[in-house]
């Protein structure tokens, strides 16, 4: 199971998934109509290194968070 | 170093601090920026949340940065609410001359703004309000959104 955690200000319980690469969360997520629009300018880490691409293999125990736009000081 | 506190910050406390840490360390320059809660918009105050673990990350990675240029670098923020013309963030740089201490502050500054996994909300009338249009989206986001 891969853990998939929403950071910050979105408002939604983290996800247990049994999925093996980050396209197929892509794929799930953007089924969802109440998060399209933060997919859209989320960041996101894996094992809380930022990742850059979809290709990214995830295996059981991995942990996947979603970070929204960031605004420190 | 990294120092997170819980509310605001006491900032004559820590800047006194560092200067003490450091007085002996033969640095020229200490270049302190702190940040302070504004009135503006009819807020109360602001408040954070922080994701440490790659907020640790990021800053080791300036720190790595900073060692690489004979400098040091602390910073200290905080969680939670932070009221008006209360503070809620110091960066600060420690170099043997100035001007490594004032290009630097102002790059790692500006990088902060940009990466730094911290979300600001608006204390308006009772609420905590998301600022997304004052946020930044970090480099690369959007991934999830591709088919």
């Amino acid at each position: 199971m891969v853990r998939v955690e929403f950071l910050g200000p979105i408002q939604k319980a983290p996800l247990q998934l049994e999925i093996t690469n980050l396209s197929e969360l892509a794929e799930i997520l953007q089924e969802d109509e109440a998060m399209r629009a933060w997919l859209e300018n989320c960041a996101v880490a894996v094992n809380d290194m930022l990742v850059s691409s979809l290709d990214v293999e995830l295996k059981d125990g991995d942990r996947v968070a979603l970070l929204p736009p960031v605004c420190g000081g | 170093m990294l120092h997170l506190y819980d509310g605001a910050l006491d900032v004559p406390k820590i800047l006194k601090a560092w200067y003490e840490e450091e007085s002996q360390s033969n640095y020229g320059a200490y270049i302190p920026f702190v940040g302070t809660v504004r009135s503006e918009d009819g807020i109360d105050g602001l408040s954070f949340d922080i994701y440490e673990p790659i907020l640790e990350s990021w800053f080791l990675g300036w720190q790595e940065k900073a060692k690489a240029k004979g400098a040091i670098i602390k910073m200290a923020h905080s969680r939670g609410d932070v009221m008006l013309h209360e503070s809620s963030y110091i960066a600060a740089v420690f170099s043997p001359k100035r001007r490594v201490a004032l290009e630097f502050i102002d790059a790692f500054v500006e990088d902060f703004k940009a990466s730094a996994p911290i979300w600001k909300y608006d204390l308006k009338e009772g609420k905590r309000l998301y600022a997304l249009e004052r946020s930044t989206a970090i480099a690369g986001s959007g991934l999830l959104s591709q088919r």
